[in-house]
């Protein structure tokens, strides 16, 4: 990639929407992520006995924050994978083809 | 079960997960256990079968090293999932779920929540960046000689960890189940591997990896339906009768005493979380994928089997105490009161013959062997991949190198890790080797990852500050864990006034520490390269978000 070509990209009004946007929304969940793990972990650490009570029948909170934190794993890298499948992806084929045709 | 449990809080509560040597008593070994030697030849036979078929196809470095690049992201997702569901996750968590109830379970979040940090910080630029190694990508516009010695350092010591921990592992884990001697099951798992990696390079890894999760999985599901059925498929019934049967009565719903100290359960959960994030054999399966959408695609699907594995995990657990921990012929001299036959790893497998009788358990003790077995070879072909294309190719031959050479000089590197392997396993069958896997992540999280996070996102690192931060990362974390009760006490011997570090993982301490060396290091580089380097940053980070410039990732 030479000098022209990354001055191009970086003037391409696509390219600076998908960095905006997609860092955006990485470092959105990442913290959420982090926010709810370590929230998690603070319970251990400071006030365990919440864990140990029963929500219904038998199932406590442990089992169901435990449960919810695996869930909410899967469900966050889902949502990003389809918001980085048709939005971002779809942003970056217009910014390489562009750049690439625009160097030929 | 008593000494299991004691021992494990006593190692502290990372060790625990690892394939723990000392609670597998010596001097139990069984029957020879023909179901589970059929199935296990069968694994083989079918896995050696794709090595001689993937030897064909392995020609240049990028085939041996990233399989082509022509892996499905749902492939790669399962694959990734077996690299990471380790014996050890299998046998190491359901036997905490089984002494400790719901701590099992912190683990087991501990373990899955470092993947959607991968995802949103590190899946596209690294796959955007990078060609073999995660060296690749912290080299991208640093110094490629120093920086590759660093990465290449921290993988070998992270491999090297795990790696004798699995093979102590297996080889306990084979003696006990297949009624083979010790040194023979480490040979054998020594050998296999060998042969896998050498011909058959990451397009028979990868197979290896798919159909041992497949079998894990698939496993797991049946033991966790068994054991629902018995109880009507009513969960409240299981955990009720589970509650009622365990010494702890309630206590097992509670988190326990290991990570009643604050610095303890934050230290561990940070060397959890992003020792995944800084693990060489998981950050190389980035590469085996075409493109940054199938990467993403690789990480959900990882996430999703190990999510829902993790919740099996804790039915199995559960279903041991309740139908393993009653039952006298599961116990050593059928005593209930005293310790589990096979030591304290082995609810899994009892339970296993408590549903399914010894097909299930000839089956189960099958899948942990070629478990143990696809995740060497994982490990093996990341670490020989740091010697050839790392040290070999960039650091000695400056890159002058044809693919011929780099791909022997890393099947030779195979074949001396291998038995290396060999060696240390079976040096290290009296020792207790489960703080090695905590090791592992403590030293990926410490030393691994904030380089090569910093490297992709932030425009002010230099190669001095990389460096240094990656060395200290390192060094700190091996020091303070040689200096904590886990090893200075259990396993050297000394007494315990010299263990200065009282807590589980240094994490909370090395891993910040890392970071700022990094940046210290680096803001404070005056030097016309760490110009060079700050400048270079743009170029980088347009191919990091676009893949512009990278070359053809699928075989033509």
């Amino acid at each position: 990639m030479d000098d022209n070509m990354l001055a191009r990209i970086k003037d391409d009004p696509n390219y600076q929407a998908l960095v905006k946007e997609r860092s955006a929304f990485g470092w959105t969940l990442a913290i959420l992520m982090l926010v709810l793990y370590y929230g998690f972990i603070a319970f251990v650490a400071f006030d365990p006995a919440i864990f140990g009570v029963k929500v219904s029948g038998m199932v406590t909170v442990g089992i169901l924050v435990g449960v919810s934190l695996i869930a909410i794993s899967i469900l966050l890298t889902g949502i990003y994978v389809v918001r980085a499948n048709s939005r971002y992806d779809s942003l970056t084929r217009a910014i390489v083809a562009k750049a690439t045709g625009a160097a030929r | 079960m008593s000494r299991s449990l004691i021992s494990g809080l006593a190692l502290g509560a990372l060790a625990t997960p690892a394939l723990a040597a000392g609670p597998i008593e010596a001097g139990t070994m069984q029957a020879t256990n023909w179901t589970a030697i059929i199935i296990f030849a069968a694994f083989v036979l079918l896995t050696l079968g794709i090595t001689a078929w993937a030897a064909g196809r392995t020609k240049t470095t990028k085939d041996f090293y990233a399989a082509g690049g022509g892996i499905s992201g749902f492939q790669n997702g399962l694959a990734i999932a077996g690299d990471y569901m380790s014996a050890a996750s299998f046998l190491g968590i359901t036997a905490l779920v089984y002494s400790g109830g719901f701590y099992g379970l912190i683990y087991s979040i501990g373990f899955l929540v470092g993947w959607p940090i991968i995802m949103f910080l590190m899946a596209e630029p690294l796959r955007n960046l990078g060609r073999f190694t995660f060296a690749d990508v912290a080299s991208y516009r640093l110094g490629a000689t120093p920086i590759r010695a660093m990465a290449a350092t921290g993988t070998l010591v992270t491999v090297a960890f795990y790696l004798i921990a699995q093979m102590v592992g297996a080889g306990q884990l084979i003696e006990l189940l297949f009624g083979l001697q010790y040194a023979y099951a480490v040979v054998i798992v020594g050998v296999l591997m060998i042969i896998y990696v050498t011909f058959g390079g990451m397009i028979a890894t990868t197979w290896v990896q798919v159909i041992k999760a497949c079998l894990l999985l698939g496993g797991s599901t049946v033991i966790s339906l068994l054991v629902l059925a018995q109880f009507g498929f009513d969960f409240n019934a299981l955990l009720a009768k589970a509650i009622e049967v365990h010494s702890k009565h309630d206590a097992i719903m509670l988190p326990g005493p290991a990570v009643a100290n604050p610095i303890n359960a934050f230290s561990l959960g940070m060397a959890l979380m992003f020792g995944t994030a800084g693990l060489p054999h998981i950050l190389m399966r980035f590469f085996t994928v075409a493109d940054a959408k199938e990467a993403r695609k690789s990480v959900f699907w990882a996430t999703t089997f190990i999510g829902y594995f993790y919740i099996l995990t804790f039915i199995i657990g559960f279903g041991a105490i309740v139908l393993v921990l009653p039952n006298g012929i599961y116990h050593d001299g059928g005593d209930i009161t005293k310790g589990l036959l096979g030591g304290g790893n082995m609810p899994a497998i009892h339970l296993a013959h408590a549903v399914g009788g010894d097909l299930m358990k000839g089956f189960i003790a099958a899948v942990a062997f070629a478990t143990i077995l696809a995740v060497v070879s994982g490990l093996t072909l990341s670490g020989a991949s740091a010697v050839s294309h790392d040290l070999y190719a960039s650091v000695i031959r400056h890159g002058r190198v044809d693919e011929g050479s780099e791909v022997m000089v890393s099947r030779v590197t195979t074949l001396i890790l291998g038995a290396v392997a060999i060696i240390l396993g079976i040096a290290f069958q009296k020792v207790n080797v489960a703080f090695m896997v905590g090791l592992a992540f403590a030293v990926a999280a410490s030393a691994n990852f904030p380089v090569l996070l910093l490297s992709m996102l932030w425009k002010g690192l230099t190669t001095r500050g990389a460096v240094i931060g990656g060395f200290v990362g390192l060094v700190s974390a091996v020091v303070l864990t040689i200096f904590s009760p886990s090893i200075w006490v259990a396993v050297l011997g000394f007494d315990k006034s010299g263990a200065w570090f009282p807590y589980v993982s240094p994490a909370i301490f090395t891993m910040p520490l890392a970071f700022a060396c990094c940046w210290v290091f680096s803001i404070t580089d005056k030097s016309a390269q760490a110009a060079r380097e700050r400048a270079a940053f743009e170029a980088q980070y347009v191919r990091g978000q676009t893949g512009i410039g990278i070359d053809a990732a699928a075989s033509h």
